[in-house]
């Protein structure tokens, strides 16, 4: 069993959020930040670095779970071109609001994340790529670039070691896809997201064809940590394949929405109630997506079952995938189909339009979905919504489309009746709303 | 004008230095600094061009061709790459929106928590439609995508600033400060 206080949850890796003026460089130096770095850069190689998060464990945060010291590794050492490590601060995803805690509350710890992971993989030039509609948090962290120069943390010579790091703030302007990777990579170029076939992968060939390295607001953040308390402290919390803790933000139908930060491998059902305070007053829950608008949803019996785990393993079990760690809640007022509609006119304002079944598919979607909802769908329409979206899934440059065909699979798998009732019945299930 | 006019008579080739000089938009000088700084940040001085164009919106508030076509010229690239960006991301204004631009938030977590109904209340309220500007300039509404604050939904970004957990009587609030030229830090 996995160490919990379920009722008085408390962050561990993260608990500068909680501490107030922690965005202030002389305040996170009083509590001994940048020592960490500071020692890594003079009494550590690099290549030790990567292998301390290799053993971590620790696994990407923005979505895909990859290994993050492995990440590192792939950046080729013989390679005469500069090195870029860029954090991914696009937080774009719907449910999806953790890495905004870390950018307005504790920036030095991603600038600090950032110094060690530049020196592993040989970068002496950082970007963090946010997105445009986080002009308050843009602030912040560019007050504490500014601090960080102005501290020596940031600049030539940095924590008078003889390690030079440039880090610049690059503000995205409203479009979904600049989270992928290489869309971000192309945005931070100055061009339209437009995400790249892959190979080559961004370590090879990114940012100005060089190689780079992408990672996530949190990955980025939990690696001073790790390196403070070396990859068994950082394994003393979560399970074998999924170490560490991770930021859950919670949203929709449920008594106390937030972020959370909670040791992998925890009880989800005792998370839901015990944590996040169960459904509202005379509600229920019906039905759950636990990483993020694009993994699927599970139902309620899924979610609360013993072997649903907050843990990449776990979510697995039950058909679904922890993701991004954005959890958004259904009760049983909410309408599926609806619910359905509104995620996949997301998707058909994002797609951006380079392969034909993202680009015309996302946008059948919404119109089927959208007739159905209002009464006017037609009894093959259910099949072919489904036969729109496995036409999409697997069959596109960057997984928006996969993103955009899931939650259209395992809502239909999931509540097929409730779409049959709206096109017998031409309303929404009695006792659901139309929000 | 009217010496502009004049000298446009004379010769065109005047004519043209004097709309270079006196007509055309230029940034302020400080921002044209501030662009030259940013190009250094960069291996390719393409990657300046968002940056340019969040400058460009503070100050001459939306995109024309002509606007575009002077931001091509200060960063000396090909007025198509500007197009691209511009057409793009959807921050970036094509028309005019108001001095206040509402953009609320419609995706999952804000309208499970009463996004539609925010909509309408602020429509009803500033008697505008969806994308429209009011009479006065002052206001604008448009439906964006998660604004990454579904846990304090509903969200709506105005201008800079998020405001969140909203409701009628925080919307009623929000307007009359507005309208009164004071801008909330929070509701
Ligand atoms: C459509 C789409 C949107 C994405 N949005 C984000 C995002 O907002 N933030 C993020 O960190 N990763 C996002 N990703 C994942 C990135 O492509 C990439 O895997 C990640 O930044 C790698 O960092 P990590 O290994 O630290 O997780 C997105 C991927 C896709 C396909
Ligand atoms: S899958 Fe969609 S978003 Fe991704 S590259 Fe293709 S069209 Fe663009
Ligand atoms: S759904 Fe509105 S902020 Fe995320």
């Amino acid at each position: 069993m996995i160490d919990f206080d379920y009722k008085n949850p408390e962050k561990i890796v993260f608990k500068n959020i909680d501490i107030p003026g922690m965005r202030y460089v002389a305040n996170y130096r009083k509590k001994g930040g940048y020592e960490t770095a500071r020692t890594v850069i003079a009494e550590w190689k690099p290549d030790d670095v990567i292998e301390e998060v290799k053993k971590s464990g620790l696994r990407g945060r923005g979505g895909a779970g990859f290994l993050t010291g492995l990440k590192w590794s792939f950046i080729p050492k013989d390679s005469p071109l500069p090195k870029y490590l860029i954090c991914n601060a696009d937080e774009s995803e719907p449910g999806t609001f953790k890495d905004r805690e870390i950018l307005r509350f504790d920036p030095h710890s991603l600038i600090e994340g950032m110094i060690i992971g530049a020196y592993a993989i040989g970068a002496h030039q950082g970007y963090i790529y946010i997105r445009g509609e986080f002009a308050q948090e843009a602030n912040v962290v560019n007050d504490a670039i500014e601090e960080a120069y102005k501290e020596g943390v940031l600049g030539k010579s940095i924590l008078k070691t003889n390690w030079d790091f440039d880090l610049h703030l690059y503000r995205g302007a409203g479009a979904y896809i600049c989270g992928e990777e290489t869309a971000l990579i192309e945005s931070l170029e100055g061009k339209r997201g437009h995400p790249r076939n892959k190979p080559p992968f961004p370590a090879v060939q990114g940012f100005n064809q060089s190689p780079t390295i992408v990672n996530n607001v949190e990955t980025l953040a939990a690696v001073p940590y790790i390196l403070k308390y070396g990859a068994q402290g950082y394994r003393k919390y979560g399970t074998e394949k999924s170490a560490g803790t991770k930021l859950f933000s919670v949203c929709g139908l449920i008594k106390k929405p937030g972020v959370y930060e909670v040791p992998m491998g925890i009880s989800f059902k005792r998370f839901l109630y015990e944590t996040c305070g169960g459904p509202l007053e005379g509600r229920e829950f019906k039905a759950i997506i636990p990483g993020g608008s694009s993994v699927p949803l599970i139902t309620r019996e899924m979610a609360e079952s013993e072997e649903c785990t907050m843990d990449y393993e776990g979510f697995q079990k039950v058909g679904t995938m922890l993701g991004s760690g954005g959890v958004i809640v259904y009760d049983n007022s909410v309408c599926i189909v609806r619910a359905l509609e509104i995620l996949s006119r997301f998707y058909a304002h994002e797609s951006c339009g380079q392969c034909t079944p993202c680009r015309e598919g996302t946008g059948w979607l919404y119109k089927v979905l959208h007739r159905i909802e209002n009464g006017l769908g037609h009894p093959d329409e259910i099949d072919l919504i489904v036969d729109i979206a496995n036409n999409i899934d697997g069959e596109t440059i960057c997984p928006l489309g996969d993103a955009a065909a899931w939650p259209v699979q395992s809502a239909v798998k999931n509540f097929r009746s409730e779409f049959e009732y709206h096109i017998t019945h031409h309303t929404c299930l009695p006792g659901t709303a139309k929000y | 004008m009217q010496w502009l006019v004049s000298v446009h008579l004379m010769s065109l080739q005047v004519s043209w230095i004097v709309e270079d000089k006196f007509v055309k938009k230029s940034f302020q000088p400080e921002t044209l600094q501030k662009i030259e700084r940013e190009k250094q940040k960069y291996p390719d001085k393409l990657s300046a061009l968002l940056p340019t164009l969040w400058w460009a919106q503070a100050e001459f508030e939306y995109f024309d061709t002509e606007t575009m076509d002077y931001i091509a010229e200060v960063l000396g690239i090909s007025k198509i790459r500007v197009y691209e960006a511009v057409t793009f991301y959807t921050m970036f204004h094509r028309k005019p929106v108001g001095k206040y631009h509402f953009q609320v938030c419609h995706n999952i977590a804000c309208s499970l928590l009463g996004a539609e109904h925010i909509i309408q209340y602020l429509q009803k309220k500033l008697k505008i439609e969806l994308d429209e500007v009011s009479k006065d300039g002052l206001f604008s509404i448009t439906r964006v995508e998660c604004l990454g604050s579904c846990g304090t939904a509903p969200v709506l970004q105005m201008n800079d600033r998020y405001y969140e957990n909203l409701n009628e009587s925080k919307i009623d609030f929000l307007i009359e400060e507005l309208i009164a030229g004071r801008i909330p830090e929070t509701l």
